[in-house]
């Protein structure tokens, strides 16, 4: 081997960040762009996936506002069903695999080393590797518009046989994207799992780790068990479409309810995938601002973890109407709203920790408090959806587009923009504009719910999701809707230009502490934080006193 | 009060002239929105308005809408007290109005109370939504039986006990309206007309047989409470005992490709005399079309219903003009099937379709006299000028 033992050094110290007598840079980040190709640092990466994920958010919000004008009012006037039906699933597809997803893998990147005590994630290279695959998945995916045929249009659920039997040649396309996206969470939950199990300080215990981190790592094994069923999923849909099997045609003995069984066995995990770190984040940000112990702490824990358990005994609640048999409505349906019992402990611990309290409302506490009423109103019209019988008229309208859009867009969403607001102070050591940032808060937070609050009433209506075009009685709703539609995809132009001011221009801050209550390991390191953190571990002592829990212990 | 809202929903159904005008009118509607809350009190026979579901015409639908009124009081007396308290707190425990933070951090009698009585009311719903659940699953002892097929993008209907069937197609007056602001204008029941109804007795318990024939749709009338998907290759079911006579509008409601927003459901329910008039119409109808079949047709009478046959039955994948879409559904000017001076490769695949594609064997949905009349018109308009006639009775040799 030509590999010198000083070669090997190099290496083993580039990806730890050692200080052990060595160049000196391998201390800082490298220059230039390839830093940003080669990087295994945590917070490198966690950048890129954030940066990542928002221009994913504008590609998907732009489609969604061609989805909202071309229902601004009855008639087609912009665009044909074929490409209407291709908005609508590249739509789900990015905001859910480009998005939402990344973003949280973002932050778990930067704060999950930040809030544990550890130097990097457990495996820097892997890290790199399921970063660099996004960029690829999503190009795929999205070439698929420009190709002959278009790209898919059977919705983000890509049901057979539309999406097998009857579906334009570019899906084979599609599903290569959806497996090398599906690689890339495995990695990256594998990643969180190994850093937080392996990496932590030796002296934190699991039941001392900040809650962001509790749901992380509960999140991290929903991914390696949902993904693969995904990836199976797809597969199957390959080789019916190009190799002549019919798992999903019943002409060959095969069944396209079966798909519908294993698309929603990942389904259903995806969903907490999505909104699992969401209760983190906010179970770290209402201490902070209402400079109060988070309440019930270990409930917290633990109903998250039972949250994650009953996402895989749920599934079929989104197949009431497939024709399935009634004990298993009946089972289903009372797995179903069993959920909402960990899920109210959790809100009803948020509200407490707010009482008595004594509240300031920065910019990331707005987003928190938005967070936690507009998801529980998008879990309100879950129970309901929840409600086997009662889901005959909601299945497939727009009751469910505003119930998830509650549940993804102001819990989800939100709750990362509170994080990025939260966070970037200490990730770049420059405050945003606060004016500003509330402006658009509140901007965001009405024409939000005026654009989803009426599809409430759409849906109950008579709507149907999914349809370009709709009879004259359900018209006003619609433009309302279209109007807040505008009104909350412009909001971003704003948020965009706060962010960059922020990290340009931004107030200089220098306390490690950037609010003043805030608990966390995150806040005991230098503003900025430096390229390389907790060389050394943090103590018993620092851990404890850094717990947003204080009192368990 | 009640006046105004009926105003407020009839003029939605007025016609748009311009965005801006319509935004402007749209302006001056909202502030009526805020009189929502009144709206949605029980007092009021809100499903008229269009924010809330119908009660409806079966006993499945009102127990269901019964259902949903039950979950709704019970989320909003829920979310009083959880906002209520939160509001509270957000006004009075602020720093700014000196509030001092306490450190209490848990309590296990009330974790344990806010774990337990959310389980007594779910448990409390469970209870009657079990209830309805098998009460509507329960498809037994039914009086007759209509098996409905889906097809893109269209329904077929079978009376399976009267030998009677046929398909039901959103009008082509409704379907030239979807690009054509003029005639959309004051348009009744935009996109939710079809040229045959199901027509079905009232105080009959009729059971509905769902499947399809090519991908998954899902039929759904409100007023009837059945939502039930259509499965190519399986068949499931669904009932309804209609109290009142009248016509219920509903539409597909699983994404089912292209034209999915355009294959809506009518119910036409009508007295028992009524229905059993309709039933000999029908059967009369079902007569003369075999005998037309038997007949020689002139090139005129083809190409005038091949033209009909193909806007309702063709145009919707192969385009008005035949032009296909690119990559999905073939052109059919200048086809080399279509223009072959040999009609028999364009009779077949008509006939039979075509495996593990979107083309449907039209043999089994449209009658001889039709299948001539489109292949006809196919081979002599859209821009193809083959010069033949296809008879009726070569379909029927063809078969």
């Amino acid at each position: 081997m030509s590999t010198t033992t000083t070669d090997l050094q190099d290496e083993i110290d580039a990806i730890e960040g050692s200080h052990a007598g060595h160049d000196d840079h391998h201390h800082g980040p490298e220059k230039g762009l390839l830093r940003w190709v080669k990087t295994t640092n945590h917070k490198d990466i966690g950048t890129l996936y954030i940066w990542f994920a928002f221009t994913m958010l504008l590609i998907g919000g732009a489609m969604a506002m061609v989805i909202r004008a071309e229902l601004f009012q009855p008639g087609l006037q912009l665009v044909e069903p074929q490409f209407f039906n291709q908005m609508t699933t590249l739509h789900g597809l990015i905001m859910v695999f480009g998005a939402i997803m990344p973003a949280f893998v973002g932050l778990a990147n930067w704060q999950i080393p930040l809030m544990i005590g550890a130097k990097d994630m457990a495996l820097p290279r892997m890290n790199n590797w399921s970063f660099w695959i996004l960029p690829f998945a999503g190009a795929m995916l999205l070439s698929t518009l420009f190709m002959q045929g278009g790209g898919p249009a059977f919705g983000w659920t890509f049901y057979a046989p539309l999406s097998t039997t009857f579906a334009p040649d570019s899906t084979d396309f599609f599903i290569f994207a959806v497996h090398m996206l599906g690689f890339s969470s495995i990695m990256g939950a594998i990643n969180v799992i190994a850093t937080i199990l392996n990496m932590r300080a030796p002296d934190m215990k699991l039941m001392d780790m900040p809650l962001f981190v509790w749901t992380w790592l509960i999140t991290a094994f929903l991914l390696i068990a949902a993904m693969p069923v995904l990836a199976g999923a797809v597969t199957m849909m390959l080789t019916d479409r190009n190799f002549g099997t019919s798992f999903f045609d019943a002409a060959g003995g095969g069944d396209p309810v079966m798909f519908q069984h294993i698309f929603w066995f990942f389904g259903h995990p995806e969903v907490y995938i999505m909104i699992l770190p969401a209760f983190g984040v906010v179970s770290q940000i209402i201490p902070t601002f209402a400079r109060k112990p988070l309440f019930g702490y270990s409930s917290m824990v633990y109903a998250t973890a039972s949250i994650a358990l009953l996402s895989f005994v749920v599934w079929a609640h989104h197949m009431f109407l497939t024709g399935m048999p009634v004990a298993g409505q009946l089972y289903f349906m009372y797995a179903t709203i069993m959920i909402s019992v960990p899920t109210g402990v959790k809100v009803f611990n948020w509200v407490t920790t707010m009482w008595r309290g004594s509240m300031t409302f920065e910019t990331p506490m707005l987003w928190a408090v938005a967070f936690v009423i507009l998801f529980t109103i998008g879990g309100f019209s879950g129970l309901m959806l929840g409600i086997a019988p009662a889901d005959i008229q909601y299945h497939d309208t727009y009751f469910v587009v505003a119930h998830f859009h509650y549940v993804l867009v102001t819990g989800a969403l939100f709750s990362i923009i509170a994080a990025v607001f939260y966070w970037l102070p200490k990730w770049c050591g420059r405050m945003y504009n606060e004016k500003l940032a509330k402006i658009h808060f509140w901007w965001a937070v009405i024409s939000v719910n005026v654009l989803f609050f009426p599809q409430h009433f759409l849906g109950l209506a008579g709507m149907p999701r999914r349809i370009p075009d709709y009879s004259l009685q359900f018209a006003d709703f619609n433009m309302i809707s279209s109007i807040g539609g505008f009104a909350f995809g412009a909001s971003f132009i704003l948020l965009t230009y706060i962010i960059v001011d922020a990290i340009r221009n931004g107030e200089p801050v220098t306390e490690n502490r950037v609010w003043e209550s805030a608990k966390g390991l995150e806040w005991t390191v230098p503003t900025p934080a430096p390229y390389h953190t907790f060389d050394t571990p943090p103590g018993k002592k620092q851990i404890l006193a850094e717990s947003s829990h204080i009192g368990e212990h | 009060m009640l006046g105004s809202s009926k105003k407020y929903i009839r003029s939605s159904q007025k016609p748009r002239k311009s965005i801006l005008i319509s935004l402007f009118n749209n302006l001056l509607k909202l502030p009526k929105i805020y009189l929502l809350p009144i709206l949605l009190s029980p007092q009021f026979a809100f499903a008229e308005y269009g924010f809330n579901l119908p009660e409806g015409v079966t006993s499945v639908s009102k127990n269901i809408y019964g259902l949903h009124m039950i979950i709704f009081w019970v989320c909003v007396a829920i979310a009083i007290i959880v906002f209520g308290a939160m509001i509270y707190s957000m006004i009075f425990h602020r720093k700014s109005r000196g509030a001092v933070a306490s450190n209490f951090h848990e309590s296990t009698a009330i974790e344990l109370l806010w774990t337990l009585v959310p389980l007594a009311i779910l448990i409390a719903i469970a209870v009657p939504s079990t209830r309805v659940l098998i009460d509507l699953e329960n498809t037994d002892e039914a009086d007759m039986t209509v098996k409905i097929t889906g097809y893109q993008w269209k329904w077929q209907y079978e009376y399976i006990e009267q030998d009677i069937s046929f398909f039901s197609n959103l009008t082509d007056t409704q379907r030239n309206a979807i690009k054509d602001d003029a005639s959309r204008e004051g348009m009744k029941n935009y996109l939710l007309e079809v040229d045959n109804h199901l027509v079905l007795p009232v105080g009959k318990r009729i059971r509905f047989l769902m499947t399809s024939n090519d991908v998954i749709h899902s039929w759904w009338v409100r007023e009837l409470g059945v939502k039930q998907d259509a499965n190519p290759g399986f068949i499931n079911d669904a009932w309804a005992k209609i109290d009142k006579p009248g016509i219920y509008r509903g539409q597909c409601a699983e994404l089912c490709g292209k034209d999915h927003g355009f294959m809506p459901v009518v119910v036409e329910a009508v007295s028992e005399a009524d229905y059993a008039t309709w039933l000999n119409d029908q059967k009369e109808k079902q007569k003369a079309i075999a005998a037309s079949s038997g007949k020689e047709w002139s090139q005129e009478d083809l190409m005038a219903q091949g033209q009909k046959v193909y806007s309702s039955t063709c145009a919707s994948c192969h385009g008005v003009t035949g032009a296909g879409i690119p990559g999905v559904f073939p052109a059919l000017t200048g086809s080399s099937i279509a223009n072959n001076s040999d009609p028999k490769g364009h009779i077949d695949i008509v006939l039979n379709g075509k495996a593990g594609t979107a083309m449907q064997a039209y043999g089994k949905q449209l009658s001889d006299s039709d299948l001539a009349a489109v292949i006809t018109y196919e081979r002599n308009a859209l821009g193809n000028k083959v010069g033949d006639l296809v008879q009726p009775s070569t379909i029927k040799s063809a078969r």
